[in-house]
């Protein structure tokens, strides 16, 4: 079944009666040639890119939960490609153009908005590190628009300009960021991969991976073993858990990030708005409820729930920039569990064993990289060898020395 | 969360700082022959468990000393706290 104009028409003619499920619910056959641990947003995508655009067959995604129940519906659903490094920003640039012709591709409205992303600038060094990020930005082939304290006054009237701490000096937007609506990525991928026929198997745990000499031969799961020639985990969050099965340490430390919503408000914020002097990111979503976030809580942690001095901390970050939403009401907030890896960047690669391949790492910016992890995966899967945009994303770059340390912070995961 | 400090009594978890996994005091010999490869697994790589975690917190906006915390990284319940240097010193380090 195909969504157009026309079937929603045809439906409502017909009393809408002829909408189906979106996606199979299959048993679990004893053998794949391809199992994707994890139905995230991710595992959802290497699936229909391997199915769709890199003709693999007879594929499985098994998932803990059930189809949107992790990371991919508890993000801040931000899309951008706005990198300085040049093992980052490749990656991250061909995200944001699979997700500009995404909705066309999948048939299913995920409701990308490139309302674009600004960066708010409080000192002269600031400057000076964003227009050079600027330049690397275009430099790869992305936007990136410097704009002046009386630009951005003209169209976010209501910052805080003048705070004697840290005035708005300016700010690198990119026109091309924006939202998406996030649970949407996975029911499209989730649809558009079950249509290739991947079977996606929902409330399938994996409980350990079969390792035979050197080579991973398939998953024991809740539901019983199912072979595989080639087992690739994708459950950032939990990586360390998956891959402790294969006696393999992973150079992340897992974290919360908590997220926030307010009450539904009237149109206030055009974009989306990062502070650069704390650490706070905000966006209006459709309905209205600002959604933002700040910084980790800090401490290693797998339960999804955060505690109350990050919640004050991003809470005065918001009001430090943007006074007006001292007065909305906080509605809902939750926490995700994050894969922090020690340079900040991801990990798309195979492991030692045969059969065995790993994506993971993805600190706390998955979610826009969701297109492009699942295409540079199903790359990787499909033909033994790194997609070109994803070079730099190898497991053993910390022991060569070739980190991709953004912030330049060093081996200290709850930093980045 | 709240850390019971074993010199200062309960303090809010605010006022720490944290660093990570306690292996993290139990730094590789220098002059190993594989020294290379061992402090490459010491800097990077993490058990990173999912339950009891032993980790360094350190006391910033207090008396300023290491407090190695062992706590349940899915429950966030805290079952002990010890001064990091006296578990150095149990474990043969000098200081």
């Amino acid at each position: 079944m195909r969504f157009s104009g026309f079937k929603v028409i045809k439906e409502a003619l017909m009393g809408h009666k002829g909408w189906g499920p979106q996606w199979r619910n299959p048993e679990p056959k004893p053998h794949y040639d391809i199992i994707i641990i994890g139905g995230g947003g991710h595992g959802l995508a290497t699936a229909y890119y391997l199915a769709k655009e890199f003709g693999q067959k007879n594929i499985a995604v098994l998932e803990k939960g059930w189809i949107g129940g992790g990371n991919v519906g508890r993000n801040t659903t931000i899309i951008r490609s706005n990198y300085l490094l040049d093992g980052n920003e490749p990656f991250y640039e061909f995200s944001l153009k699979l997700w500009e012709g995404l909705e066309q591709d999948f048939n299913y409205n995920a409701m990308v908005s490139q309302r674009g992303i600004l960066n708010l600038v409080h000192s002269d060094g600031q400057r000076d590190a964003f227009i050079r990020r600027g330049n690397g930005m275009i430099l790869n082939g992305a936007d990136a628009e410097y704009l002046t304290a009386e630009q951005i006054r003209a169209e976010c009237p209501f910052l805080n300009f003048d705070d004697a701490r840290f005035p708005i000096k300016g700010g690198l937007a990119q026109r091309r960021g924006g939202t998406v609506r996030h649970d949407a990525v996975a029911w499209g991928y989730a649809r558009g991969a079950d249509q290739h026929g991947v079977d996606i198997i929902q409330n399938c745990e994996v409980t350990g991976l079969r390792i035979e000499n050197g080579v991973c031969k398939g998953v024991e799961t809740s539901r019983g073993f199912i072979g595989a020639n080639k087992v690739g985990s994708c459950v950032a969050g939990s990586s360390s858990r998956i891959m402790a099965h294969a006696n393999i340490r992973l150079p992340i430390e897992s974290h919360v990030l908590q997220a926030f919503v307010s009450e539904g408000l009237k149109p206030v914020i055009p974009g989306v708005i990062t502070f650069g002097a704390g650490h706070f990111y905000v966006s209006q979503s459709d309905k209205g409820g600002l959604v933002f976030g700040g910084d980790l809580d800090g401490y290693n942690t797998y339960a999804q729930r955060g505690n109350l001095p990050t919640v004050e901390d991003v809470c005065e970050s918001g009001m430090a920039i943007m006074p007006m939403i001292g007065r909305a009401r906080l509605l809902r907030m939750w926490g995700g569990v994050m894969d922090m890896s020690m340079d900040g960047s991801p990990i798309i690669d195979k492991t030692h064993i045969d059969g065995l391949y790993f994506n993971g790492g993805w600190c706390y910016g998955g979610f826009k990289a969701t297109p492009a992890s699942g295409w540079c995966y199903a790359h990787l899967l499909a033909k033994d060898e790194p997609h070109e945009v994803a070079t730099a994303y190898r497991l053993d770059r910390f022991q060569r020395g070739h980190l991709i340390d953004e912030k330049g912070m060093g081996a200290q995961p709850n930093l980045h | 969360m709240i850390i019971n400090h074993p010199i200062l009594g309960p303090r809010d978890a605010a006022e720490f700082t944290y660093l990570g996994d306690a292996s993290l005091l139990n730094r590789p010999d220098w002059q190993a022959k594989d020294a290379a490869e061992q402090f490459y697994e010491y800097l990077y790589l993490r058990d990173n468990v999912a339950g009891v975690h032993r980790e360094l917190w350190y006391h910033e906006q207090g008396d300023r000393s290491w407090l190695l915390v062992t706590r349940n990284t899915l429950t966030h319940e805290i079952s002990k706290v010890e001064l990091a240097s006296d578990v150095a010193r149990a474990g043969g380090n000098s200081k």
